[in-house]
């Protein structure tokens, strides 16, 4: 029995999180089959056949499989799941969108945001926001989960080129329609980000919460915050990292002026490195930093920054 | 216009939770126990729905044992219409659940359900998806945005890209995002009105073998080596650098 992955694209680049997605994917099952779906899948489809540890790509092609619709997309996705024994998909906000609804129609459990792959059927995931982990295993069903991107390798191994497959759309309910899709004006997403530069209350206001911005912008970061630096009104909550707002794991993740309160560690204490600056050398931030630096960040950031930027 | 707002009852996020030391799961025992706050957020946005004239009713509905009567008590407190406590103590994931509020749905003959798009304590992120899926219904998760407009729904999803605008058609499953709203606090005279709304308990079984998922085991997460405290800003940079630009 083999594994199916569910490719994410924008019709022109794939997720930069594909290669992880594949390394996982190749703890499972084999062989692994990529299912490319989209309105033009052509040049998508083309770059997955050339990554290794793909054995074949299955290409769908119809104009309302772009943008991603969960109806839709679902329902192919579990039309041609019946042939496999496991799917795997990025745990991204699409992926979430999509591969639960995949599990509902396969009338069957799913598990999100994996860490770790143990077996074909058994699997590590974080609960209460990381703060315990959980290892749960598939019985008499497939194996449907989505992966945690930075829980895994990536791998940049080339292959020539695998066989391509084209099979047909299936009929759209038209329920749905995507109005617009307003692009951020920050592209780096938190969630998916490699480095993170959150600020906190000690920022101070929303003029110098800038000072942040601009780091993360120089260092091609995402922005965060902690919850009492969006209570305060510095930054607007979508951009709030914790147990209640978004769950981070890069490999780098910046707390700057953030003390460390449970529900802010809850959401970044996974990141592979973190870095804390505060004025207090007693804020529990220090606990779990793997670099801890104790002053002003309104004095350090500029000095970090003329250092990284003079070659 | 009838909206299911299911709510589940978690440990207060703001409490440290300890992994029981047999490895069988989180113990919950003595913690004060709350509305899951993403569920919070959806009932906000029924009561504001109602407000508006858009929706009639709000049935808050929880799944588990007598205990959760009091997070429904809390939901009728804000200002749900009647509650329905699922008695069942079976189901232990995403997809329990949906099968259960799939036939409460059913059974409630409702339009719409809003619910939080996870819940705190397994942070799974699929019980509105799957109960999309059951119900044969159209779905919007993590919406920051809803208004309702002759059976048609006009939200904004929050998502990796950016902001989403979707219409979907109702009936539909709506999964809510931690912008959507400010929650209200229940206030005095309410918590003793919603003493006397109804409560209703409804028994239902699986009619699966609900053993497609087991937990091997619950353990703390690995602690993090202790780091390095630093004494300058170039020593810093001189760790970080290399991170920054590979």
């Amino acid at each position: 029995m083999s594994t199916l992955i569910w490719i994410e694209h924008d019709e022109f680049n794939i997720h930069p999180a594909t290669s992880n997605l594949i390394v996982a994917a190749t703890q499972l099952a084999q062989p692994v089959h990529a299912l490319v779906i989209g309105a033009n899948v052509a040049k998508v489809a083309d770059e997955v056949a050339q990554i290794g540890g793909v054995t074949k790509v299955i290409t769908c092609e119809a104009s309302y499989y772009f943008p991603f619709r969960p109806e839709p997309l679902a329902q192919l996705i579990a039309a041609t799941l019946t042939h496999y024994q496991s799917l795997v998909a990025l745990s991204t906000t699409t992926g979430k969108n999509i591969v639960p609804r995949v599990a509902g129609l396969c009338k069957q459990p799913m598990l999100s945001d994996v860490i770790k792959i143990l077996s074909p059927t058994t699997f590590v995931r974080p609960i209460y926001a990381g703060n315990a982990i959980s290892e749960q295993s598939f019985n008499n069903c497939k194996a449907i989960i989505t992966i945690r991107p930075t829980a895994f390798e990536k791998q940049n191994s080339k292959q020539p080129h695998c066989s391509i497959e084209k099979i047909e759309p299936l009929p759209d309910d038209k329920r749905t329609e995507v109005l617009t899709v307003a692009k951020r004006a920050n592209k780096t997403d938190l969630q998916s980000a490699r480095i993170v530069v959150s600020g906190g209350r000690a920022l101070g206001s929303k003029e110098n919460f800038q000072i942040i911005n601009k780091f993360a912008e120089l260092i091609g970061a995402a922005v965060g915050a902690s919850r009492a630096a969006v209570d305060a009104g510095f930054i607007a909550n979508d951009y709030q990292v914790g147990q209640t707002g978004k769950i981070v794991a890069p490999e780098v993740y910046f707390a700057l002026g953030i003390s460390g309160a449970i529900q802010h560690v809850a959401g970044m204490k996974d990141s592979k490195v973190i870095v804390a600056i505060n004025k207090d050398i007693d804020a529990p931030i220090f606990e779990i930093a793997t670099y801890g630096l104790v002053g002003d960040i309104f004095t350090i950031l500029p000095q970090i920054t003329a250092a990284i930027t003079h070659k | 216009m009838k909206a299911i707002v299911p709510v589940k009852r978690v440990v207060d996020p703001y409490l440290r939770i300890r992994v029981k030391s047999d490895g069988s799961g989180v113990d919950t025992d003595q913690l004060k126990m709350v509305m899951n706050p993403f569920d919070e957020i959806a009932l906000e946005e029924a009561l504001r729905l109602k407000e508006k004239g858009l929706i009639t009713s709000i049935v808050v509905v929880s799944i588990g044992t007598v205990t959760c009567q009091e997070t429904l008590r809390h939901g009728l407190a804000l200002g749900a219409d009647a509650a329905i406590l699922v008695e069942n103590e079976q189901a232990n994931n995403s997809f329990d659940f949906a099968n259960l509020l799939t036939e409460v749905v059913k059974k409630e003959q409702a339009d719409l359900v809003l619910m939080g798009k996870q819940a705190i304590d397994s942070d799974a992120n699929q019980t509105a998806q799957m109960l999309a899926a059951l119900l044969d219904w159209p779905q919007a998760t993590f919406i920051s945005k809803l208004d309702i407009n002759e059976g048609v729904a006009q939200v904004t999803r929050e998502t990796d890209a950016g902001l989403e605008m979707l219409s979907v058609n109702l009936p539909a499953v709506f999964s809510v995002d931690l912008r959507l709203n400010e929650p209200r606090y229940a206030t005095l005279p309410n918590i003793m009105r919603a003493k006397s709304k109804p409560l209703q308990i409804m028994s239902l079984a699986l009619e699966y073998n609900p053993s497609q998922l087991q937990t091997k085991s619950v353990t703390p997460p690995p602690t993090r080596p202790k780091g390095t405290m630093l004494g300058s800003v170039a020593e810093l940079v001189e760790k970080i650098k290399p991170l920054l630009f590979n």
